[in-house]
């Protein structure tokens, strides 16, 4: 077959592919946090008395776990336009996985909001907390600090799928390795240090995950 | 301008595009599922069975392939595979991708499983004499699939999920075909739409099948 490694021009151009990790984790971080506010906000009215506003809740989590994120990705920043909507690529991609993760986490959050006993809420009343008060100093941190495992994997996937913003030509780690395929024609090599540093980096992240939710874990 | 009903005659024409396309979404996720699936149980096997090495190499293999992006794989899977002589065309290289990233979660959901079944159910089958391939398909399999069953659903809604990603490389299934109207007619609004529509309804489908199934097969009397 003759293929013969040569890593060399993986390393001479490692620092694109640094670069565009960085920007995957960026991507991801920010998406998170936005999208942490959304899924908080869903699980509430998903929790809630019967709406209007709980069908739109309900509409927006099936819908969006339903449709492959790639199309998503690809309606905001393709089709929003015609609506009007001008986003740029980061933009119309953060859009769309703070969108994606508020979903996911809405479901989440539900079922850590369900799992927050009762008790709390009364204890709050006693002690004469507003409603609002019980729920931004009472049930949210202790639901959060529940929910802490699956928001972490949820972190990891949402690491993953930064990837997909490479349809849409923002500059991170696969859209370089791309590039550099592209170009170099050093197939193995760069699909396989990708793949790696996409795994090193989903393992050093699951390891301070779980430093953190140790640290914040409840004690029992 | 007639624009906002423009679209329905455009799809009308693309009519038989589109169902192609979703004919191929379909075959390749469930070429993926099965084939995913069947290897699968094996991993599930060997990261609960196996021995210290057929364990390692499992785990090793699932964690490398839930760690990297299903776009990487497939990209890998297309380029690298050609690369070493493997000639797959892009529909080939894709279902293979789809396939490894389907069979490490089975993997994983089968080995879950297989853990949460009591030990006494194991000691038991080997105390009347069954061998490990008779316990395993009469005792273990049935109960572990009974538990598996929500997730692995879960995995086949992903897949076909994933699936829009084969269109990066080429693969005509309903996103590529939907891009290529797109390309001709300028109406990325109602098509993408309608794409994301086509794929809500299957992956709603197979939820309510998999919900459906869930009922069926539930022990009544626990």
């Amino acid at each position: 077959m003759g293929y013969i490694l040569n890593f060399a021009v993986i390393w001479r151009n490692f620092d694109l592919l640094l670069a565009g990790l960085g920007l995957s984790l960026l991507l991801a971080v920010i998406s998170i946090l936005i999208g942490v506010g959304i899924g908080l906000v869903t699980a509430f009215v998903l929790n809630g008395k019967k709406s209007l506003w709980r069908g739109v809740a309900v509409g927006y989590v099936a819908a969006i776990r339903n449709t492959p994120i790639l199309i998503l990705i690809l309606f905001a920043y393709f089709a929003l336009p015609q609506l009007g909507i001008r986003l740029d690529k980061l933009q119309s991609f953060i859009l769309t996985l703070a969108l994606y993760a508020g979903a996911y986490l809405a479901e989440v959050f539900r079922g850590a909001l369900s799992a927050v006993p009762k008790g709390l809420r009364e204890a709050g009343l006693a002690i004469g907390l507003t409603e609002w008060q019980i729920k931004t100093s009472i049930i949210v941190p202790v639901m959060l600090r529940n929910a802490l495992p699956a928001l972490s994997s949820t972190f990891i996937s949402l690491f993953k799928d930064t990837s997909l913003a490479a349809a849409i030509a923002v500059p991170e780690l696969t859209f370089y390795a791309r590039k550099i395929n592209n170009e170099s024609f050093r197939v193995i090599e760069t699909w396989t240090v990708t793949s790696l540093i996409y795994v090193a980096t989903c393992l050093i992240l699951a390891a301070l995950l779980r430093q953190l939710e140790r640290r914040l874990a409840i004690p029992r | 301008m007639t624009t906002s009903f423009a679209f329905l005659a455009d799809m009308w024409t693309a009519r038989f595009a589109i169902l192609s396309g979703l004919g191929v979404t379909v075959l390749t996720s469930l070429l993926a599922i099965i084939a995913g699936s069947l290897v699968g149980v094996f991993v599930g096997l060997a990261l609960t069975f196996g021995n210290r090495v057929t364990r390692i190499a499992a785990r090793v293999y699932t964690d490398f392939v839930r760690g990297t992006p299903v776009l990487v794989l497939i990209l890998a899977s297309y380029y690298i595979l050609g690369t070493v002589g493997l000639r797959l065309n892009a529909f080939q290289a894709g279902i293979l991708a789809l396939a490894v990233f389907c069979s490490s979660h089975i993997g994983e959901i089968v080995r879950g499983s297989l853990q949460a079944i009591p030990k006494g159910q194991a000691e038991a089958a080997k105390a009347i004499g069954l061998t490990f391939a008779q316990s395993f398909l009469y005792v273990l399999l049935p109960q572990a699939a009974r538990q598996a069953l929500p997730a692995w659903v879960n995995v086949a809604a992903e897949i076909v999920k994933a699936s829009t990603l084969l269109s990066i490389i080429g693969v005509a299934e309903l996103l590529l075909v939907t891009q290529q109207i797109i390309a001709r007619n300028f109406m990325g609004l109602p098509f993408y739409f309608f794409a994301g529509f086509l794929y809500f309804l299957v992956n709603f489908g197979i939820e309510r099948f998999g919900k459906y199934v869930e009922r069926r097969l539930a022990i009544s009397a626990r």
